[in-house]
């Protein structure tokens, strides 16, 4: 059973171990070849089989039986056979595919990404500029919902959700109980807390970190800046809960610590962590610990260079760079002299205002405060 | 080796009498002088009057209110994004209820700056605005004897409620 079986994606052969889901060997090959996925999460046990984004052609079903499969499968929930062929990026039927269901999942989603905080990171945002149509067909009205409250420290959207379920996997696999679930049927299918209720467990903090859109959000980060404007830095604390691996990435601007969130891999997953474990981490390291004094900075996150977090850092240096010498100094024989000091003259990024530092988003009381100081 | 037909050397030659004696060759510069009376000066007199614009001429930013008199900027930060000179900061703020009169968006840009020392002027932000809230006018950038004169704040750039009535107005009539 333990035998390593061949199986050829996009014409390139992997070997993998009995039982892999094409998707996972799909993933061992890597880059374009392996689908993007909006419900399939490695981490969460029973996730997947739902957005249907990861649709493949199964040219050859196997080499004992070399008939292609019918129909387009779901490669997050088919195990591999010896011999498979399957084609992912080089059929036009997946391509024709992917787009209707990105054009069904985004047929209720809102138009709102200047507004929403996942932009920059949305994996439905990736979706649709990768295989999406650029235009919509449909006119008829969205369907809203009325909002709701889910405690201090999480934001949900629910005109956002595409409905994904790995928001209910991580409570029921993370926290010993469930608060929040999938609510009514079909068109009305809603998450929910059935009466509002805070979600307050020491890991629920990572349900933000597996919506793939901006459905649930991080309410201390809230409109507080854009996700490239801020820095991801690695750093980690030695955290008090055992189950918290400690391990994250601060989003940083400047010396301020704007949002921090749980190492994510090439595939947006929670990365593992050093002790081998799933990197999730408890609410208080997410939520509590906005000040650079609280972590140990390793240096600066990896990001893939076509990621638009990556614009304007510089590879390498990001956040770890000294004071370099200045050349002009040495040029001229003396310090220059500044004409204009930005900060006396600019009310954004205020050195007295800390932003990271309120709770929740920022209001006009808030900065009718800062005018009033000057 | 020439780029074009048109060099000429210059000529070393001694003057001749007719040159040496100037008169002639006063006369001439002055002929070219006089003849200037009778044409189309080259100048305008500008604050009267102004010289046509270019239709794609680009000039100081306005942030646009919609037909109801909100701000609708939502601080998404995509100018701020695509200005290549990182001219525009801005910061966001959640808007409070009994504000909907103010900001068409839950959320707006609290504070938004651009720094017109650094701002060339190139109407990137302009294209990058999903919301149709920052235009490039007509207006020439004033110049001023200061420098912080030109960090130009949201007050600055954002038109006025007149404005906007003005324009309803405008489009009623029509």
């Amino acid at each position: 059973m333990s035998d390593n079986i061949k199986v050829t994606i996009d014409n390139i052969t992997v070997e993998v171990p009995n039982g892999t889901t094409i998707l996972e060997a799909a993933r061992m090959v890597g880059g374009d070849v392996a689908p993007i996925t909006m419900c399939y999460y490695s981490k969460l046990k029973g996730s997947g089989g739902k957005c249907r984004t990861c649709l493949v052609e199964v040219s050859k079903g196997s080499e004992k039986d070399p008939r292609p499969m019918p129909k387009l499968v779901a490669s997050c929930r088919t195990g591999v056979m010896d011999g498979m062929e399957v084609k992912s990026m080089t059929s036009e039927r997946v391509k024709d595919a992917r787009e209707g269901v990105t054009e069904f999942l985004l047929l209720n989603h809102p138009l709102d990404c200047p507004v929403c905080d996942q932009a920059g990171e949305c994996h439905l945002q990736d979706l649709s500029y990768e295989q999406g149509k650029q235009g919509t067909r449909t006119d008829f009205t969205r369907r809203t919902f009325a909002p709701e409250d889910l405690g201090p420290y999480i934001q949900l959207h629910m005109n956002r959700c595409i409905m994904c379920f790995r928001c209910v996997y991580t409570a029921e696999q993370l926290t010993e109980q469930r608060e929040h679930g999938v609510l009514d049927r079909g068109d009305h299918a809603r998450i929910s807390t059935c009466i509002s209720k805070a979600l307050e467990h020491d890991f629920i903090g990572n349900v933000i970190d597996v919506c793939p859109v901006g459905a649930l959000t991080d309410k201390t980060f809230r409109f507080k800046n854009r996700v490239w404007f801020t820095k991801p830095v690695d750093a980690h604390r030695n955290c008090t809960n055992p189950k918290c691996c400690g391990e994250v990435r601060l989003w940083m601007r400047g010396k301020e610590v704007f949002r921090v969130t749980a190492r994510k891999d090439e595939w947006g997953e929670v990365a593992t962590a050093s002790n081998g474990e799933t990197g999730w981490i408890c609410n208080e390291c997410r939520f509590e610990k906005k000040d650079t004094a609280d972590w140990i900075i390793e240096g600066p996150s990896r990001i893939q260079r076509t990621s638009v977090i990556a614009q304007g850092h510089y590879a390498g240096t990001v956040g770890t760079a000294g004071k370099s010498e200045k050349l002009i100094d040495k040029v001229i024989g003396k310090e220059p002299i500044y004409t204009l000091d930005i900060h006396k003259v600019s009310e954004v990024d205020n050195p007295n205002v800390h932003l990271s530092q309120i709770a929740g988003p920022a209001h006009s009381t808030d900065f009718k405060h800062d005018i009033k100081d000057r | 080796m020439n780029l074009t037909n048109r060099s000429v050397a210059v000529d070393r030659s001694p003057m001749t009498f007719s040159e040496k004696i100037y008169i002639p060759g006063i006369l001439k510069g002055l002929k070219i002088t006089l003849s200037h009376i009778f044409k189309k000066p080259a100048t305008v007199r500008y604050p009267e009057e102004t010289r046509p614009f270019s239709p794609v001429f680009r000039g100081l930013h306005v942030l646009n209110r919609d037909e109801e008199g909100r701000e609708k900027c939502t601080a998404c930060g995509l100018c701020a994004l695509a200005c290549p000179a990182e001219a525009i900061t801005m910061e966001a703020a959640e808007r409070l209820p009994g504000e909907e009169h103010l900001y068409r968006e839950e959320k707006y840009a609290a504070k938004y700056e651009i720094n017109m020392l650094r701002c060339i002027f190139c109407g990137n932000c302009e294209e990058a605005c999903p919301k149709d809230a920052i235009y490039l006018s007509e207006t020439i950038m004033p110049a001023n004897y200061r420098r912080d004169y030109f960090v130009y704040k949201k007050e600055d750039m954002l038109i006025t409620d007149e404005q906007v009535k003005a324009k309803r107005l405008k489009l009623q009539k029509a």
